[in-house]
């Protein structure tokens, strides 16, 4: 087995891994639906938001290996780093759940990520703020697309409406962590990179609470766990997905096909 | 080489070009798409400048390939690609040839991209978007699913004709 790299964690570095990771995983989560998804019309789009995911991932994970400086690509991030050393939050790494769980957490990331990329299109880093042009389109369309569901779920059926309280309650818990201040977001509001997830919280709350209003779903309080992804501390569930995911490329290391 | 000879070259080379397809929407030239954002003649050989379609796009790599081979081919070598991010690509650039393209080939042209952040959350009906029949022009027609065979195109229904057909999404 190949052995893990070592990452120089400066804030820079951190701050897209951040980005890119959450990308990454929620990815490998989605596209665990493929062929599996409740209708074909659905199968489809997961795996078409799983591959934008994966674009914008790969995107920012190659600039991130450039700012480190130390030569590595976007595959030898993706595929040789250790889980301590991936920053997603967690709330991209829980497992899939059932259909409803996959939609709400789409239309919470979708609208963060969205929020986001706006925010970046200003980053005084040129290729980030190109990046950002891009995928802002990519998660605007996700986010209409859950957002759609999370209403037909939660205004539908007795079934549908039980599931998605019960997937809300439980990814609401989650949510905290995408707009928890620390030093790697100051650093990055400092130098221009981009903004405090802080300055998120605001309009993610007002654009959820719409969709849960249109969906009839109440929202639920603010508890006191917090997660803790984005520090590299992760759930129980983060050394499945990676094992799953590099497997091949640790066992067969550069293995192209 | 003389200014003369590199105008030419470029030229010969946007002419390859507008031959060059797109694997995963056939019907329409890489030109015709509005990827390619320059062509330049350096000293060691030509770049063309691209700028991809959307993030995840599987067919970024195989146009790069497809590009360089036709350039080749045409004796216009060396010549390398370069991507170019910023602005980002949106379905306004496809040439009004290429729109009439789509809708030969059966897929619905897109119409203007919402002006940036304008558009709103917004829930799907699937009479929502009023789009024509590329067949019959009717737009008596509904969208049975938000994504389609690839990223780019969503697939609806005509309700005059009957026919189902892609609907490539402005972006």
């Amino acid at each position: 087995m190949l052995a893990s790299i070592t990452i120089d964690h400066t804030p820079q570095v951190q701050y897209l891994l951040r980005i890119g990771d959450t990308c990454l995983i929620l990815a490998q989560r989605i596209a665990e639906w493929s062929g599996h998804a409740p209708i074909l019309e659905e199968d489809i789009a997961m795996s078409n938001m799983a591959l934008d995911l994966i674009g914008q991932a790969r995107a920012v994970l190659t600039h991130a290996g450039q700012l480190e400086g130390r030569g590595h690509d976007e595959d030898q991030l993706a595929f040789l780093r250790a889980e301590k050393d991936y920053r997603n939050a967690t709330i991209a790494e829980l497992p899939r759940g059932d259909f409803a769980f996959t939609v709400l957490r789409n239309a919470m990331l979708a609208t963060w990520m969205k929020l986001l990329w706006e925010r970046l299109r200003e980053s005084s880093d040129a290729e980030l703020a190109g990046i950002a042009g891009k995928a802002v389109k990519e998660a605007r369309y996700h986010q209409q697309h859950a957002a759609d569901w999370v209403v037909r779920l939660g205004d539908g059926t007795d079934e549908s409406r039980r599931r998605a309280e019960r997937a809300l309650a439980e990814l609401w818990l989650y949510q905290p962590e995408l707009f928890e201040a620390d030093a790697v977001d100051e650093a990055a509001e400092a130098e221009g990179l981009g903004p405090r997830w802080s300055e998120l919280q605001a309009p993610w709350l007002a654009e959820m609470r719409t969709i849960l209003a249109e969906a009839t779903l109440p929202e639920p309080k603010e508890a006191a766990f917090r997660s803790t992804g984005r520090r590299g501390v992760h759930s129980e569930h983060m050394g499945y997905i990676l094992a799953e995911m590099q497997h091949l490329q640790r066992s067969f290391p550069g293995g192209v096909w | 080489m003389s200014e003369a000879a590199v105008a030419s070259r470029c030229e010969q080379a946007w002419q390859v070009l507008g031959e060059v397809l797109d694997p995963e929407v056939p019907a329409l030239s890489v030109r015709d798409l509005g990827i390619v954002r320059d062509v330049l003649a350096h000293d060691d050989g030509l770049e063309i400048v691209l700028t991809p379609t959307y993030s995840g796009c599987p067919a970024t790599e195989v146009i790069e390939h497809d590009v360089l081979a036709a350039i080749a081919a045409a004796g216009l070598g060396p010549a390398r690609v370069t991507l170019r991010r910023a602005p980002a690509w949106t379905t306004d650039w496809i040439s009004a040839e290429g729109r009439r393209k789509l809708s030969d080939y059966g897929i619905a042209p897109p119409g203007p991209a919402a002006p940036d952040g304008s558009v709103p959350i917004r829930f799907f009906g699937r009479r929502v978007d009023a789009v024509a029949c590329p067949r019959c022009a009717s737009s008596n027609t509904e969208r049975l699913s938000a994504f389609g065979s690839t990223a780019c195109k969503a697939m609806y229904r005509c309700l005059s004709c009957r026919e189902p057909f892609e609907h490539f999404k402005p972006i």
